[in-house]
């Protein structure tokens, strides 16, 4: 058979086509793929085989308790505040009993634990659903357990927000820059169009710091490693029934919470 | 062949022109979206995929029911759609660049998207949709144009695009699968969360693709000298009424599953779309006004006077379209968010930059549209009689 130049150009666009693209999967499968917490530890700094909250609600008293937490997130994160709910950027809030764990409200709760305010973050999952969908591992999981996200590879397409079942995470509908109070020029500011989060303080942890909002919290937040038996999580775990939100749906969320009695406002 | 598109008449040059002024609107407004951002739709961190993911979704289904043509004649020798057959193919082609355009300008980063391409991602749904919509296009460009090539020249296609033809089919059901995993997969997302929506999402498309299919033929019909023939219309129309009937039927099952269950997280989004939810009802007329249509269409589609009267027809299939349009391109994803994950309405609505830069995306699936429709009217114009053995 003899093929004309128009055939054969036909036929060799469409064999780089395959080719090319072939190519870029059997990369992505055969080589194992650095990724960016391979580097090992500074000295000093606090590591983990799986990152877990303990948030004691007890110890949450008053306005301010909750103020100091969620302050210090904001302003060591350069957190926007853009003043209205379209645009907000969250990474530690509260809300009460019945929107923190829909479905588990009881009719007749001490009325002090249904207008309780409380904490919520990223749950940091052992099979997180945004880490599963997407399509550019932007977000990713490490191996200490900690969910990350990588501003400078996401693309913005938002599949991780439909995938949360907690409503973790922050598109920056807008620039965030001119809503920023006061610039922490230690941590980096966002541009528009990527999805953030929590990140449990890497930058503080990888220093030997606490998270902040641990730091902050006057031992209401736990922070340690859940599959150490003498941790100050597995502690509090095992002498407390504690919580986690909508487990049901195998996510395997890590922030576990304490809510004691009627006694506790 | 594409000399065919650069001579025409005043008319569709003026509609040519039309399409172009509607892109230039939409695509000035989306230069707008870049520099501000995607805060400048109705979207929010509640409901974070509104109008532009809608229209994907549904542009997705349309792609997918060119099979509906490619298996009757290319599987069972159907000769009857030997003419329209080429219409359902280049309506695919228009469709998938819709999807893939508004894919593009639902990106918050957009310069990015090669990423998806750099860091191929297996586990994610988005990489696989990307993947066979690509090819589909890929496909259907390719299959189309050949046939069309080779009938212009007055030769039978050549023999390898017989396999491509193959394989289009399960590819075409494969577009619309991907796209529904790419909801039915997630969990916390009740009203996604369902084994029938890939079901749901191909019945769908194979009511509301060949309506829109029924439509365009007649127009084409109307202005030019190329008849895609009575009885094949006849025949999409049929197909058009089966897979409506399993459309609405598939809802039924939604509705009884939901409902019968009783389980407060599967109602919610039902109850958001149809009467409202804690006092918010934004969507609730558009909705009825979906279901009703829905209705009317079933009865014109169903009592056989009407589905074969065309003027009757032509309403049927542009209730049809326009049931499924809302209940797509809309309700679904809209929907999906309400409740959010706190167990609290946000609602939504597209902004007027949103609007226009959707009407600029399918405006400009529309231009792509008429140029390859006026290509392929042209050929068939210049070898009417002439009957190619395929």
């Amino acid at each position: 058979m003899s093929i004309d130049r128009r055939e054969f150009l036909k036929i060799a666009g469409a064999s780089a086509i395959f080719a090319l693209g072939g190519m870029a999967i059997v990369n992505d499968i055969v080589k194992d793929n650095l990724e960016a917490s391979q580097f090992s530890p500074e000295p000093g700094a606090l590591t983990a085989r799986k990152w877990a909250m303990v948030i004691d609600m007890q110890k949450f008293k008053t306005e301010d308790d909750y103020k100091k937490v969620i302050n210090v997130c904001n302003s060591i994160h350069n957190i926007p505040d853009f003043g209205n709910p379209k645009d907000e950027i969250k990474w530690i809030w509260t809300d009460t009993f019945e929107h923190t764990f829909p479905g588990q409200q009881q009719e007749f709760m001490p009325e002090s634990l249904e207008r309780m305010p409380f904490v919520m973050l990223c749950n940091h999952c052992d099979n997180p659903p945004c880490v599963r969908v997407c399509p550019t591992k932007a977000t990713f999981k490490r191996k200490d357990g900690i969910v990350m996200q990588d501003m400078h590879r996401c693309i913005g397409c938002r599949f991780c927000m439909a995938a949360c079942p907690y409503g973790s995470r922050s598109f920056n509908w807008r620039d965030p820059r001119p809503f920023i109070k006061k610039e922490n020029p230690e941590y980096p500011t966002r541009t528009k169009g990527v999805v953030e989060k929590c990140t449990f303080c890497v930058e503080r942890l990888a220093k030997g710091l606490m998270p902040a909002c641990v730091e902050a919290s006057n031992g209401a937040m736990i922070f340690g490693d859940l599959t150490d038996p003498n941790s100050e999580v597995r502690k509090a775990l095992s002498s407390n029934y504690s919580i986690r939100r909508k487990p049901e749906l195998g996510t395997g969320p890590n922030i576990y919470y304490i809510i004691g009695g009627a006694d506790n406002a | 062949m594409l000399d065919k598109a650069l001579t025409g008449s005043r008319r569709y040059w003026t509609w040519v022109l039309f399409l172009l002024a509607v892109i230039g609107v939409g695509f000035i407004f989306y230069l707008k979206q870049f520099s501000y951002g995607l805060g400048i739709t109705g979207m929010s961190r509640d409901v974070s995929w509104g109008l532009y993911i809608g229209q994907f979704t549904f542009l997705v289904g349309v792609a997918a029911s060119a099979v509906m043509l490619v298996i009757p004649y290319y599987l069972h020798n159907y000769k009857k759609f030997g003419k329209i057959v080429i219409l359902g193919e280049f309506l695919a082609v228009s469709a998938v660049t819709m999807c893939i355009l508004f894919i593009f300008v639902d990106m918050g980063q957009p310069t990015r998207i090669m990423n998806v391409i750099l860091h191929p991602t297996p586990n994610s749904i988005m990489f696989w949709d990307a993947l066979v919509l690509s090819g589909y296009l890929f496909l259907n460009i390719v299959i189309g144009w050949t046939t069309l090539g080779a009938e212009r020249k007055g030769f039978p296609p050549p023999a390898w695009v017989k396999p491509l033809i193959y394989i289009s089919i399960p590819w075409a059901i494969s577009i619309h699968t991907v796209t529904a995993f790419l909801y039915a997969g997630l969990p916390g997302r009740h009203f996604w969360l369902t084994a029938i929506m890939a079901a749901r999402f191909l019945a769908s498309a194979f009511a509301g693709g060949p309506a829109l299919l029924i439509l365009l033929a007649l127009i084409v019909r109307k202005l030019t000298k190329f008849d895609p023939g009575k009885e094949a219309i006849q025949s999409v129309s049929k197909i058009v009424a089966y897979a409506m009937v399993a459309n609405v039927f598939f809802m039924g099952l939604e509705l009884f599953t939901a409902f019968y269950s009783n389980i407060p997280g599967e109602m919610h989004p039902f109850d958001y779309l149809y009467v409202g939810l804690d006092g918010h009802a934004k969507l609730v007329p558009l909705m009825w006004l979906s279901s009703i249509l829905a209705v009317v269409s079933l009865v014109l589609l169903i009592y056989p006077g009407t589905r074969r009267m065309e003027k009757t027809l032509a309403v049927a299939c542009a209730t049809v379209f326009i049931s499924l349009w809302i209940d797509k391109g809309f309700g679904l994803i809209i929907g999906g968010f309400i409740p959010n994950p706190f167990d609290r309405v946000t609602e939504y609505w597209p902004t007027m930059p949103e609007t226009l830069i959707t009407l600029g995306v399918w405006a400009t699936g529309f231009l792509v549209l008429t140029i390859l429709y006026k290509v392929a009217v042209s050929v068939r114009e210049d070898t009417a009689g002439i009957e190619i053995e395929h």
